[in-house]
């Protein structure tokens, strides 16, 4: 939950930290990437293959969905904060209804593409489950290392700090918005193929992933990576133990619960700077 | 040659510059003196393509630099300098430049000449550019303009808060520069600095140049800094 929930929420923090837009259609993207994936196994039956297949596939779709509404609505907008809220609000029920459409409103079940206990001396475990934490970590690792050292990741570090002096050198913002919002919705995606064996796909499924993204990158600070990797750490370890042995509800009031005290003593989350 | 001809532009609806003409060319120093909101640092910008003209032209060397978006006017070989030097501050030097370089084919050996002409930079590559002194920010924001290789440099006030030493490395590298065949466009307030690097000197008010004038018929008493810039 943990690792899913880290890669959502950099997403979501990618797009705030480069762009300054709050994309409330971010859960909507993790929903169309489950959507897809479904789709996708469901044309390539063979279960190792279907799965790697959406998993390539389904981030690449969903960037390109993405690029197009930033290039269709959010550049119209000239990317004004306020007004980019109302038009993502707008994207995500697209998305939604979309899904709704073509999809159907029933829940759809993808299988794991290997069935594998890992059994310890005082507990089994999920083979799936540590594959999905450590695949996590991967595209976690090589997004810090395209953000760090990539030309890609230099330019969308530079573009975030000042894009006019950005433009100044010759680095075309367009071009650059529209590859973070593709990335930030790219990696919702990566994050849905990766849970749709544990949690059915569904036109609705968007709501969580999109409130606990939230929760983490304001708890870790709008912009900061590592702040959003510790916040989303700490909040799907806390969501998956208090969901487990009291409720999710009780589990979603002490996420909330912490963002209100972020709020109140450190508005600019644990790691983000001060404005 | 950099020629702008009636150009007015302004910031949403509002025309800050009303049918600006100024010229600069190829080993010169024009400077641009004004009271503060004359329009020097609107001028600035919309050389740069920030601003877009409601009307007038820019050309350089007869290619019209009007109407193209803001990222393509630097690789038509125009470069800023702006005012407070605007640098990425969370990136290091070496970032800093290496965004310099972005237009840049040849960046390895353009990076070394650059290098070269500030030897404090190579010092200090791996700082984080908002920890430097004001001095070395302005060094590094020179530095970071001339990887362009730029055939006009726009600096806008350049010398703004730095210590005597700084201002003359600045204007010792505007003469290097003005050597080498590049028009400089220098927007200044201090008569002295002006008086040391300029050809010519176009004053500005409201949003218009009212007199440009060869810097050689200039001093410090002349009636024209009172009247344009108030000292």
């Amino acid at each position: 939950m943990a690792a899913v929930l880290a890669l959502s929420a950099v997403g979501l923090s990618l797009t705030f930290g480069v762009m300054r837009v709050v994309n409330v259609a971010h859960g909507e993207f993790f929903m169309l990437g489950a959507v897809l994936a479904w789709v996708v196994v469901q044309a390539v039956p063979s279960a190792p293959l279907g799965f790697v297949a959406a998993l390539i596939l389904c981030p690449l779709v969903v960037g390109a969905v993405a690029a197009l509404a930033d290039t269709a609505i959010l550049k119209r907008l000239n990317y004004d904060p306020e007004a980019t809220i109302v038009a993502t609000i707008g994207i995500s029920y697209i998305l939604q209804q979309g899904a709704l459409s073509f999809f159907g409103p029933d829940a759809r079940a993808v299988e794991a593409p290997f069935s594998l206990r890992l059994q310890f001396p005082w507990f089994g475990y999920s083979g799936y489950k540590l594959f999905v934490v450590i695949a996590a970590g991967l595209v976690l690792l090589a997004v810090w290392l395209f953000m760090t050292r990539s030309r890609a990741g230099l330019v969308m570090r530079a573009t975030q700090v000042d894009r006019n002096t950005a433009r100044a050198f010759g680095i075309n913002v367009d071009r650059v918005y529209a590859g973070t919002f593709a990335l930030g919705a790219a990696l919702a995606a990566v994050a849905a193929v990766l849970i749709v064996p544990i949690q059915q796909a569904h036109y609705l499924m968007g709501h969580d992933p999109l409130l606990l993204s939230f929760i983490v990158v304001i708890i870790g600070g709008l912009g900061s990576i590592r702040g959003t990797l510790i916040a989303a750490l700490l909040i799907g370890l806390s969501d998956g133990i208090i969901s487990m042995f009291f409720t999710p509800t009780l589990a979603k009031i002490v996420a909330t619960l912490a963002v209100a005290l972020v709020l109140v003593f450190r508005p600019q989350g644990l790691f983000g700077a001060r404005a | 040659m950099l020629v702008i001809e009636g150009l007015t532009a302004g910031y949403g609806g509002a025309p800050v510059l009303h049918g600006v003409g100024l010229g600069a060319a190829p080993g010169k120093v024009t400077c641009v003196m004004g009271r503060n909101g004359a329009g020097k640092t609107t001028l600035m910008r919309a050389i740069m393509g920030q601003l877009r003209a409601s009307s007038g032209t820019i050309h350089l060397d007869g290619e019209a630099l009007h109407g193209l978006p803001a990222h393509e006017v630097p690789r038509h070989g125009v470069a800023l300098v702006p005012q407070g030097r605007r640098l990425f501050g969370p990136l290091t030097v070496a970032e800093n430049i290496e965004i310099g370089l972005m237009t840049r084919r040849k960046g390895r050996a353009v990076r070394e000449h650059v290098l070269d002409l500030f030897p404090r930079l190579r010092e200090r590559l791996n700082q984080q550019s908002r920890t430097l002194s004001g001095g070395e920010q302005q060094m590094l924001a020179l530095a970071r303009a001339l990887c362009l290789e730029p055939k006009v440099l726009l600096l806008d006030e350049p010398t703004e808060g730095l210590q005597p030493s700084m201002i003359r490395l600045i204007r010792d590298t505007v003469l290097k520069l003005k050597a080498t065949g590049v028009a400089v466009v220098l927007v200044e307030q201090r008569v002295e600095a002006v008086l040391e690097v300029a050809d010519s000197v176009a004053f500005m008010a409201q949003g218009r140049v009212t007199e440009v004038l060869p810097a050689h018929g200039l001093t410090p008493q002349s009636p024209q800094f009172a009247t344009w810039v108030g000292v």
